[in-house]
C-alpha cells in the first residue's frame, strides 16, 4: 500500500517582508528542492505570509544537541556587562 | 474532539517519589511550563501518547476535506465556492502541519499514512457523518470547526513544542473557517421559509454529533489525568463541552434557530446552560465503524491515495533524472 521510497523531508523557511530574516515556519516532504518551493507556497504562504522561501534538506542541517545546552550557553549568563541596563547613566543627561 | 480518547498506556498517575531522576525532571520542566523539544529526553509513554494524538488529530485533518469537498461542485454561487475550495485546502494544510509535528517523535510519514488507510488510525466521529445539503456546510463550519477551536486554543500552549506551534498557525486559520460557517447560516437563515428550514435542519442533524466531538465524560479517566499532568490535554471533555454550549446557544437564537434539546435551559444559578443527555451508544457505535459514512471515507481516502500514485512516482523519476543530468554536468 505504502511507495517503497518516502520523499525526503525539507525545512521551510519564509522571509515574511522585506527587512526581515527569514524565519523557520515548519517542513514538508517532496522529491527535489524545486518541488519542495512549490509545496512550501501552498503549505506555508496561503494567506501572503511570504515573499522569499527557502528550503533545506532536514538532513543537512547540523544542530546542537539538547545535552550540550549547558557547556554551549552557560558562559554568557555569567556577562551581564554585555548588555546595555548593565550600566548606569545618569537620569539627569536622558536617554542614552 | 479532533482527537478522542486517547490513550496514554499508563494505569495509574506516579507520585514524584515513584519517577526515576529522568522523569522528575521532565515532569518538573512541564510543570514550570517549559516547552519539550523533539530531541529532548521524553517518557516513551509520552511520546507514545503524543503520536496517537497528533496523528489522529492529522488524518480528522485530512479526512475531514471529504464532508465539505462534497459540496465544492455544488456551492450556490462562485464566491461560496471559492470560499470552500480555500477552507477544504486550509484543512488539508492543517493535516500537513500536524504529521510533521509528528514525524518529529520519530514516526513516519509513510507508517502515518499507512495507519489511516487501513483503518487501523481513528479520525474524528463527526467526520462520518453525511453533508446532504448546503446548510451542512454552514452548521459544519459554525458548529464542527466552533468545537475545534474550542479545544485547539487551549492546545496552543501544549507542553510539546511542535505541536503548540502547529496549533498557533491551525488556530489563527480556523477563525475564518468558524466566521464563513456562521455567514452561510446568517444568510440562509434570513432566506426564505424554505432555506430557514434548511439551516434548522443542518442544526437538527449537527448539533448532537457536534457534543459528541468532545468525547464521553472522563473525570473519571486516568488517561485524562495524566495527559493533563503532561499538558498534552487542558481541559477536561465536560469543561469544553459545556463551554461550547454556553457559547454556542445564544449564536443559535440570534439565527432564530432552536437547539434541537428539549432539556436546555438558562441555569442562573450555576451560570452555564443545562443541556440534556448526550446518546454515547450512537457515538461508540460510530467509533467502531459503523457511523452512516465510514466505509465511504475511507474508500474515498484510499481511492485517492492509489489514483495519485502515478504522480509521485512521475515526481520522483523526474527528481532522479534531474540529479543524474546534475551529476553528469559537474563530472
Amino acid at each position: 500500500m505504502t511507495d517503497k521510497k518516502e520523499w525526503p523531508l525539507w525545512e521551510v523557511f519564509i522571509r515574511s517582508q522585506h527587512g526581515l530574516a527569514h524565519r523557520h515556519v515548519g517542513s514538508l516532504h517532496a522529491p527535489d528542492a524545486e518541488m519542495a518551493i512549490m509545496n512550501a507556497r501552498d503549505v506555508y504562504t496561503r494567506r501572503n505570509e511570504g515573499v522569499s522561501i527557502w528550503v533545506v534538506k532536514a538532513s543537512e542541517i547540523a544542530a546542537s544537541s539538547p545535552s550540550e545546552k549547558g557547556p554551549l550557553f552557560d558562559p554568557a549568563n555569567s556577562k551581564v556587562y554585555r548588555h546595555p541596563t548593565f550600566y548606569e547613566i545618569p537620569e539627569e543627561l536622558g536617554h542614552m | 474532539m479532533y482527537a478522542q480518547m486517547v490513550k496514554t498506556g499508563v494505569d495509574h498517575i506516579q507520585s514524584k517519589e515513584e519517577m526515576s531522576p529522568e522523569e522528575r525532571a521532565f515532569q518538573d520542566r512541564v510543570d514550570a511550563d517549559i516547552k519539550i523539544e523533539p530531541k529532548e529526553w521524553m517518557p516513551e509513554a509520552y511520546r507514545k501518547t503524543l503520536i496517537r494524538q497528533i496523528s489522529q488529530h492529522a488524518h480528522s485533518e485530512i479526512i475531514g476535506m471529504q464532508p465539505e469537498g462534497n459540496w465544492i461542485t455544488r456551492a450556490p454561487t462562485l464566491e461560496r465556492k471559492a470560499i470552500l475550495l480555500a477552507k477544504v485546502q486550509d484543512e488539508a494544510g492543517h493535516g500537513l502541519y500536524l504529521y510533521c509535528a509528528a514525524e518529529t517523535l520519530g514516526v513516519s510519514r509513510d507508517e502515518l499514512l499507512e495507519q489511516l488507510n487501513s483503518g487501523k488510525a481513528k479520525y474524528s466521529s463527526i467526520f462520518n457523518y453525511p453533508t446532504l445539503t448546503w446548510a451542512d456546510i454552514g452548521a459544519i463550519g459554525w458548529l464542527v470547526d466552533g468545537a475545534a477551536i474550542m479545544n485547539q486554543v487551549p492546545l496552543q500552549r501544549c507542553s510539546y513544542g511542535p505541536y503548540s506551534r502547529a496549533m498557533v498557525r491551525i488556530c489563527k486559520e480556523e477563525s475564518f473557517h468558524q466566521r464563513q460557517g456562521y455567514d452561510i447560516m446568517m444568510k440562509l437563515a434570513k432566506g426564505t421559509p424554505e432555506q430557514k428550514a434548511m439551516a434548522q435542519d443542518a442544526l437538527n442533524r449537527w448539533w448532537w454529533p457536534s457534543l459528541m466531538m468532545f468525547g464521553p465524560s472522563d473525570a473519571e479517566s486516568v488517561h485524562s489525568a495524566q495527559s493533563m499532568r503532561w499538558k498534552i490535554k487542558i481541559n477536561s471533555n465536560d469543561e469544553l463541552r459545556q463551554k461550547f454550549v454556553d457559547q454556542t446557544v445564544p449564536q443559535a437564537e440570534y439565527l432564530g434557530l432552536t437547539v434541537p434539546d428539549p432539556d436546555l435551559k438558562w441555569n442562573a444559578e450555576r451560570g452555564h446552560y443545562d443541556f440534556g443527555a448526550v446518546n454515547w451508544d450512537e457515538f461508540y457505535q460510530v467509533v467502531a465503524g459503523n457511523g452512516p459514512c465510514n466505509r465511504q471515507r475511507l474508500r474515498t481516502r484510499v481511492k485517492a491515495y492509489e489514483e495519485g500514485r502515478w504522480v509521485r512516482e512521475a515526481a520522483d523519476a523526474y527528481a532522479a533524472k534531474k540529479a543524474a543530468r546534475a551529476q553528469v554536468k559537474a563530472a
